[in-house]
């Protein structure tokens, strides 16, 4: 072996270089998942039901309902 | 102690079971001299388990056994040949040829491809010789009176069915 041509490699630490490494980005993407969910998923879902409900009319939603034949109690 | 002597014990049979997956032999005339260990005696070295218990040669010509006493001193003194010499006694293959790829992905890939399009053969001659007639409601008319029914009562009117469709003109929303 011809000694001077490679570099001497990493010799310690590796679990630990392995285990910062898989940490970190575990970290990261976990949070990202999370955020992800939170704003797409939770924010959205929120918002489609404010949205519904801010100018919801009740009775005449029972009205349509009650027209369009779906109710046993009554026509 | 006992789980490093059945390791060692899993490791041989199983090493049996690589060599004869393995291609063409490294070359080198101190190897082809030498008694090579047989496929059940000696498991070869793998990624997990480097080192082998018994060396690869262990009937030694003359010249190889020089060689052994010769290393039992300075390894400075060692040519080149002769430290791939020992490595060669010592070990079947070198980290390379251990963990070159093969080829087996293709017969897998292959293997499951079939038996994937064997079980769609399977499945269309069960579904016209043995399933049963379809019940009255999976007609198109049924399932459209349904679909309408569940309009009518709004289900799922935030996010859902109901909330697609458009109740003034009466289609699904754009």
């Amino acid at each position: 072996m011809a000694s001077g041509a490679l570099a001497k490699p990493q010799m310690r630490g590796l679990l630990a270089k392995r285990l910062r490494f898989h940490i970190v980005g575990a970290f990261i993407v976990a949070v990202g998942v999370a955020c992800a969910y939170k704003f797409g998923v939770a924010e959205q879902r929120k918002k489609a039901y404010a949205d519904f409900y801010r100018n919801y009319d009740s009775m005449k939603d029972f009205e349509e309902m009650r027209r369009a034949g779906i109710f046993q109690s009554t026509k | 102690m006992f789980s490093r002597a059945a390791r060692s014990w899993v490791l041989r049979t199983t090493g049996g079971g690589l060599g004869t997956r393995g291609t063409h032999s490294p070359g080198g005339s101190a190897r082809s001299q030498g008694k090579m260990a047989s496929y059940y005696t000696n498991h070869y070295a793998q990624r997990s388990y480097p080192m082998p218990d018994e060396p690869y040669c262990t009937e030694l010509t003359a010249e190889q056994q020089a060689l052994k006493e010769k290393e039992k001193g300075s390894w400075a003194q060692l040519s080149q040949e002769e430290k791939v010499a020992l490595y060669r006694l010592q070990f079947r293959e070198s980290f390379a040829e251990m963990n070159r790829r093969s080829s087996e992905w293709k017969t897998v890939m292959g293997c499951v491809f079939f038996f994937i399009g064997l079980t769609g053969l399977l499945i269309w001659w069960q579904r016209v010789y043995v399933f049963p007639e379809k019940p009255v409601t999976l007609t198109d008319e049924r399932k459209a009176q349904q679909l309408q029914r569940l309009l009518d009562m709004k289900s799922n009117p935030v996010q859902g069915l109901a909330s697609r469709w458009d109740y003034e003109r009466k289609e699904w929303k754009k």
